[in-house]
Order: structure tokens, then sequence, then C-alpha cells
């Protein structure tokens, strides 16, 4: 694969997604996402963030087709193909009776390669993920952190256009939580990925991400983005940095400001 | 199993060891105490026979009934290996009839609400009030058998692999079909490797249960003669008074179950030893 030698600034990116208009009804009545409109671009590591029921898992689930919106349109730039799409749950997701590299195989297995064909991809993934020495292990066998980072190399085996995770840190302790952020950032700037990041931290996300978009609850909605213009790579240094401090506070603002809005647009 | 203590692994403190050595007397105990108990019975059982003088026509002793089984072995083993073939024969139609209807059940929601009702029915009715009716529908004795070792045997392989086929991880559902798998595929690396621990868990329960039915079976269809299994020639040998061989028939009936349930435990340990909770030991 050919890898662009590194991220563009944003705002000359390449458009990859777009949703326009995207409306999500469920049961008739209960607006579970209203009027979402987004536009991803190649490179982007976008979080959404926002208290619970926003409807940010609902966004990831519209994204990787799971659900249609009621209303509205997402349009894949030169269409979606299988593979397309790589996605990263909160639990690691892990088939327990296969082994660590048959579960990396999964997206190929079901195309129907077989495993000895796609060893290269396998074992490229798992090296990504720093677990090449553990190929032949049961997930019982590893740790919460190592299962999830399975996970990743399954999400990337199929070098995807796209990364959709959700939460995939939250059951994880602070200590761990901080390592794979740190690791996901070095791997965004290895394969130069595009990332849609679920999560419910301010500080996780400002950390991540270049785009922070906001959302509001009841209904579902897109309150507001934030532009975090620190540049990467984004080491240790940044999580003590003045910097740092100074975009977790406005992204708390944009946070606090979209659940203050609560309810205001419901009724429109 | 974490790679981050084997540095601490030469430090062994004093409550490890008092562990290691109540893990040891465990494994011991595991085998001696149930044998040791057997032995006891068995020994008690000879000794009410000789000190209370029972007549053998009432209670034989245990030397007496293994006397018998050895004297009796021609007819005896005959029996059992009918026996034996009607029950494994029930087991392994009840294996693939549960497990094919499980799937056919999971596969479809109409059919399963169709036909579910039909297989509790068949569980629910006692097996000795449809065997006589089935003897009269059904000419050939063996197939008679058959059918009703499989109608006890069938059921729980049924209601836990179609449990166990509908228990897969929601997120990996959906995994499956973000990466477009088709049913067959869902079914195959999917629903089918989530539902072994479930069906193994319900073949042990089988294996006994169409064991069970073979001999209520015998017991119904009643006639005697050449081919004919173990609870027949209980019922004979009650006839004739002959207890000490009703003994022998039904030790070997019990031997069979028991060898039947371990094979089956092996089976699930075999295939589940590697990654199912049941079968992994807890290291602390």
């Amino acid at each position: 694969m050919t890898l662009p030698s590194s991220i563009p600034p944003m705002g000359q990116r390449d458009k990859l997604l777009e949703m326009s208009n995207v409306d999500k009804v469920f049961g008739g009545n209960v607006v579970a996402l209203k009027d979402m409109n987004l536009t991803v671009n190649q490179g982007d590591f976008i979080s959404l963030l926002g208290p619970s029921g926003c409807g940010k898992s609902t966004a990831l689930r519209l994204i990787s087709g799971l659900m249609r919106p009621t209303s509205g349109h997402i349009n894949w730039e030169g269409g979606q193909k299988t593979g397309d799409l790589g996605v990263v749950f909160q639990e690691p997701t892990l088939m327990p009776w296969a082994t660590v590299e048959q579960n990396v195989w999964l997206p190929f297995r079901l195309r129907g390669k077989s495993i000895a064909d796609v060893q290269d991809e396998i074992m490229w993934a798992l090296k990504m993920v720093g677990l090449e020495k553990f190929q032949k292990s049961y997930p019982r066998e590893l740790s919460g952190g190592m299962k999830m980072r399975v996970s990743i190399a399954r999400s990337l085996v199929t070098e995807p256009r796209l990364i959709l995770m959700d939460e995939p840190f939250a059951a994880l302790d602070e200590i761990t939580r901080h390592k794979l952020n740190n690791d996901l950032l070095e791997l965004r700037d290895k394969l130069k990925c595009t990332v849609i990041f679920v999560t419910h931290s301010v500080f996780e996300s400002v950390f991540l991400s270049d785009r922070i978009v906001v959302m509001a609850a009841r209904p579902g909605r897109v309150s507001s983005e934030v532009t975090v213009d620190a540049p990467y790579p984004r080491t240790e240094e940044f999580r003590t940095s003045a910097d740092y401090a100074e975009l977790c506070r406005k992204a708390s603002e944009a946070l606090h400001g979209a659940m203050n809005e609560h309810g205001a647009r419901a009724s429109a | 199993m974490s790679t981050t203590d084997m540095n601490t692994a030469s430090i062994v403190d004093e409550e490890e060891l008092r562990y290691a050595r109540a893990e040891k007397r465990e494994k011991i105990a595991k085998w001696v105490l149930p044998v040791v108990v057997i032995a006891l019975a068995v020994f008690l059982w000879d000794r009410m026979v000789v000190w209370n003088d029972i007549p053998h026509y009432i209670l034989p002793g245990p030397g007496l009934v293994l006397e018998t089984l050895i004297q009796d072995w021609g007819m005896l083993s005959d029996a059992l290996i009918v026996t034996l073939k009607i029950t494994l024969a029930a087991l392994a139609v009840a294996v693939i009839g549960g497990v094919g209807l499980a799937i056919l059940f999971t596969q479809s929601r109409y059919f399963e609400m169709s036909f579910y009702p039909f297989a509790v029915i068949l569980q629910v009715t006692p097996v000795v009030s449809i065997a006589p009716l089935i003897f009269i529908y059904v000419d050939s004795r063996i197939a008679g058998l058959l059918l009703c070792a499989w109608i006890v045997a069938f059921f729980p392989i049924l209601s836990n692999t179609t449990l166990g086929l509908n228990s897969t991880d929601h997120n990996l559902r959906d995994l499956y079909k973000i990466y477009g798998a088709t049913r067959w595929q869902r079914l195959r690396y999917l629903q089918l490797p989530t539902a072994l621990p479930y069906f193994l868990g319900g073949l042990r329960i089988a294996g006994g249960l169409s064991l069970i039915g073979a001999v209520v079976a015998e017991y119904v269809a009643g006639t005697g003669g050449i081919g004919s299994g173990l609870a027949f020639r209980i019922l004979e040998a009650g006839y004739r008074l002959n207890i000490p061989r009703m003994f022998a028939a039904l030790l070997l009936i019990a031997a069979t179950g028991v060898v039947i349930f371990t094979a089956a435990s092996l089976l699930s340990h075999a295939l589940l030893h590697k990654w199912h909770e049941s079968a992994i030991k807890r290291e602390s």
C-alpha cells in the first residue's frame, strides 16, 4: 500500500465521507439523531464527544452501515467497499475459541481468504500493535489492554479507509488507557489512517483528535465543533503542557454549552 | 498468565507452600475418596448379607453377583451389546436430529414458532406411555426401541444447542455484518463455536437419557428371545427369581451409564480446555 508521506494540514485534506441532514428516529417518535451534518476528510482524527443519549453511538452505527438513516444521506467518496471500514468496540469482542492470529484473520476469512494467504497482513497488523509474539495465544491468556490491541489489529488488517472506535478504552484502567492513547497516535502517524472516535472523556478527545465534534442530547445532535490545533506527534509532554490544559478548558466549555442547550431545539 | 510476574517466581512464601500442599492433597483425594467409599459400601453390603443370613433370592452378596456375572457372561454380554447398540444409535440420531433442528430453528423464527411446541410435547409426555403405541404402529422392534430412546434423548440436545446458537455476542454479530458475512459463514464461524459448550452440556445429559430410553423401551416391548437387551434379561431373571442375575445385569447397565457419561465429559474437556471458562482451572 502506498502511504502518503504525511497527513496534510486541515483544510487541505481530500473528502472521504459526508453525512448530510441525517435523521434517525426509533419507533416513530424517539429521535436518536437529528439533522446531523459531518464531513470526514482523509487523515482526520475526529472525536464524537457528548453525554450519554447524544446519539454518538447511533452516528457510528449509521456510518458503519449497521443502521440506515430515517432520512438524509451518508456518501462515501468513490463508493464503499467491504474492507473500507475497521471497527473497534468498547469490549475487545474477540472470539474466545480462536487464537490471536485467527481473530485478526476474521475480516479476510469472511472474504474467503485462507489464513496462509494473508499471513503477512496478519503479522503486519500484530506487529503494529506490538503483539507479534502472541499470535498463537488465546484471548483468555491476555490482559484487558492486550485484548484491546488484538481488536485494533483486527480493525487495521484490511488497511481500511476509515476506522470507527466506540469508546474502546472506557473499560480500561487509567494507566493502560494512556499507554493505548499514545500507541494509537503512533499508529495513526505511521498509517495516516482516518479515525472516528467516540468518547465521553474530554481529556481523551483533546489528546487524540484534531477535530472534536461536540454533541448534545434529546434529541441527539451536533452542538459545536472544536478544532484542536496542537501539532502531532503528541507525547506525554503534551499531556502536561499549558496548551493541553487550555484546549481541555475549551472542549469542556463546549461540552457544557451542549448540556445547557438541553432540549432547546427539541421543541423547535 | 501475565508475563510481568516472572521475576517474583523464585520467592515462595509460607502461604504459597501451604496452598501447594492443599492442592496436592485434593488431587489425591479426588481419586482415593470415591474408591474408598464404594469399597466400603460393597463391604457393608457383603457383611449385611452374611450377618443377617439373607437368602440369595432376596439379596445376593456382591461375591455372588460377580460370580453370576462371570458365569452368565455369554448371555449377558450379548444383551449388553444389544442395549449398547440401541443406546448409541439413539444418541447418534438424537445428536443429528437435535443439532439439525436447532440450526433450522435459528435460521427461521417461523420454523421455530411452528415446531418448538411439538418438541416440548414429545419431551413432556412420559416415554413409558408412548412406547406401547409405538410398538403397535412400528413393525420393526429395533426401530421402535430406537424411536423411544431418541424421543427421550433428543430434547436436551435441541434445547441446549438452540440456546447456544442464540447466545452469540451481539458485538461480534455486528462485526460479522459489517464485514459482509453470509448466513452460512455466520453459522459456521460464529454460532456453531458459540454453541459448542452448550451442545456438549446437552450431550452429557442426552447420553444418560438415551440409555434410560433404551432400557424403558425394552421393558415395554417385553419380547424376548435372541437379540434382546439387558432390560429384558432383568425382567426374565425376575420372573425366574434369579436375583443374582438381575443384579449382574443392573451392574452392567449402571457401568454403561458411567462409561457414556465419562466419555462425554472427556470429549467436552478435549474440545473446550483451551478456551472455555468451564474447562479452565482458576489460578488463584
